[in-house]
């Protein structure tokens, strides 16, 4: 496919990874983490990690919206799904999420009318084809996705469908980052800045952190070449001397984002004062709700939730992992009590968690590795 | 998109115009970005010149007593 086969060229891999090398000081060690789960999904895929010189380590963070869920917004979701008449909808991807009791497909297995969306659109086509059942959507997701949610709510209202609701999730990427460069637990040299949430939001809210925290950030594409040639651009910036803000994705990402999508967004959602991720706690000022004009179309206003916190299980180190604390294979329970089919952590759950994705990808290379070093 | 035909939403790229033959980015059925040509080809140039500077480098070497 066009503007994804040119990024995967294997030889200008090579190139770019002997240059990232040329630009290793002796004895430093570099830690950039990168911020999208997306990212976490490329690296291991194409295993990266294998092309950079050892000093350089990539961290994962916070940036997978399935993973940042905490388990008691399940077990609120699932609450709306068993009130009378309701088909709750969302994402495949939140079909395996453990709650406190149980999953979404769980709950469908015990009677729950729960079905997955590949867009917000579809859950509101469902609702005007079951006119006589009230169709809620559970949305997730950070910038990225919260515009797709807006204009579903805005054509909602256009076209009268009464019997539609929004279970707003969507989160901000910026707080997180925040919490993140306020924890005392990691040092890290510079972000790789999330591809996709920066067509939405631009570059411009990264700038506090090359400013305030003087570390390099760069909006980083997707393809194993973009990946690449942005820890080169991060490399360069530190052997400089610089801390900036850079676009390494600017065939897609526009450096002032999308004007049309951060409208939508406002007129429709607002900022919670504060919301609970899983693993990073509660951040103020990191979520979005529905505004009060939307009250008709928001499901926590229709039906009250619990809101009940249910803390992880102890075994599970998800919010180590999502804190780049630690590295997957880590976690106590990776690959054992917890894999893709079991999960117990949302890390092992979304193709976009650090845990799923290294399960995937990486676990046998780094065994070779282990052996070849024995 | 690869083969599969889906109704795309284009309701979020107002400050362009789109047409046939463009390309987009697409997610959860709306088109958030217009790729820009131009930009993707100066990032392959970019790359196409670390690939020869490597190799000039490498050749350089080789040669080098």
């Amino acid at each position: 496919m066009r503007f994804v086969d040119e990024f995967r060229d294997a030889d200008k891999a090579r190139s770019l990874a002997a240059r990232i090398a040329s630009l290793c000081e002796p004895g430093r060690h570099y830690k950039f983490m990168e911020v999208c789960g997306g990212h976490t999904h490329t690296i291991y895929k194409h295993g990266i990690e294998d092309y950079l010189p050892e000093t350089v380590q990539l961290v994962h963070g916070p940036g997978c919206p399935v993973c940042v869920m905490p388990m008691g917004r399940v077990d609120d979701a699932i609450h709306i799904a068993s009130q009378p008449d309701v088909v709750l909808t969302s994402f495949g991807d939140m079909m395996r999420v453990p709650g406190g009791r149980g999953s979404f497909f769980d709950a469908k297995a015990a009677g729950a009318d729960i079905r997955m969306v590949y867009s917000p659109l579809d859950a509101l086509k469902l609702a005007q084809k079951l006119p006589d059942r009230r169709v809620v959507f559970m949305a997730i997701g950070f910038e990225t996705t919260a515009p797709s949610t807006a204009m579903t709510l805005l054509r909602a209202r256009q076209l009268g469908v009464e019997n539609f609701a929004v279970f707003c999730n969507h989160v901000t990427i910026i707080p997180a980052i925040k919490a993140i460069l306020d924890s005392p637990d990691l040092r890290l040299d510079g972000f790789l800045g999330p591809g996709h949430v920066s067509t939405v939001i631009g570059c411009r809210p990264y700038e506090f952190i090359a400013r305030d925290h003087a570390k390099p950030l760069v909006c980083a594409g997707f393809e194993p070449l973009d990946v690449l040639q942005s820890v080169y651009m991060l490399m360069r910036q530190l052997a400089d001397g610089r801390a900036e803000v850079e676009n390494q994705y600017a065939r897609v990402v526009p450096w002032a984002g999308n004007r049309r999508a951060l409208e939508v967004i406002a007129d429709t959602m607002e900022l919670r004062p504060y919301f609970e991720w899983r693993g990073l706690g509660f951040i103020s000022q990191s979520a979005l709700r529905l505004r009060p004009e939307w009250a008709a179309f928001d499901a926590e206003r229709i039906w009250p939730l619990p809101g009940i916190r249910v803390a992880d299980p102890k075994a599970c180190q998800c919010g180590e992992v999502l804190k780049g604390v630690i590295r997957p294979w880590e976690c106590k329970v990776f690959g054992t009590a917890c894999t893709p089919e079991t999960p117990i952590g949302t890390c092992m759950v979304s193709s976009e968690g650090a845990c799923a994705a290294y399960y995937n990808y990486g676990r046998f290379t780094r065994q070779r590795v282990e052996e070849a070093a024995r | 998109m690869s083969g599969v035909r889906r109704r795309i939403n284009v309701g979020l790229l107002t400050d362009e115009t789109i047409g046939p033959g463009d390309w987009i980015l697409i997610h959860v059925g709306f088109a958030l970005s217009k790729i820009d040509e131009s930009e993707a080809r100066a990032a392959l140039e970019f790359l196409e010149g670390i690939g020869q500077a490597y190799e000039d480098e490498l050749r350089a070497l080789q040669e080098s007593p």
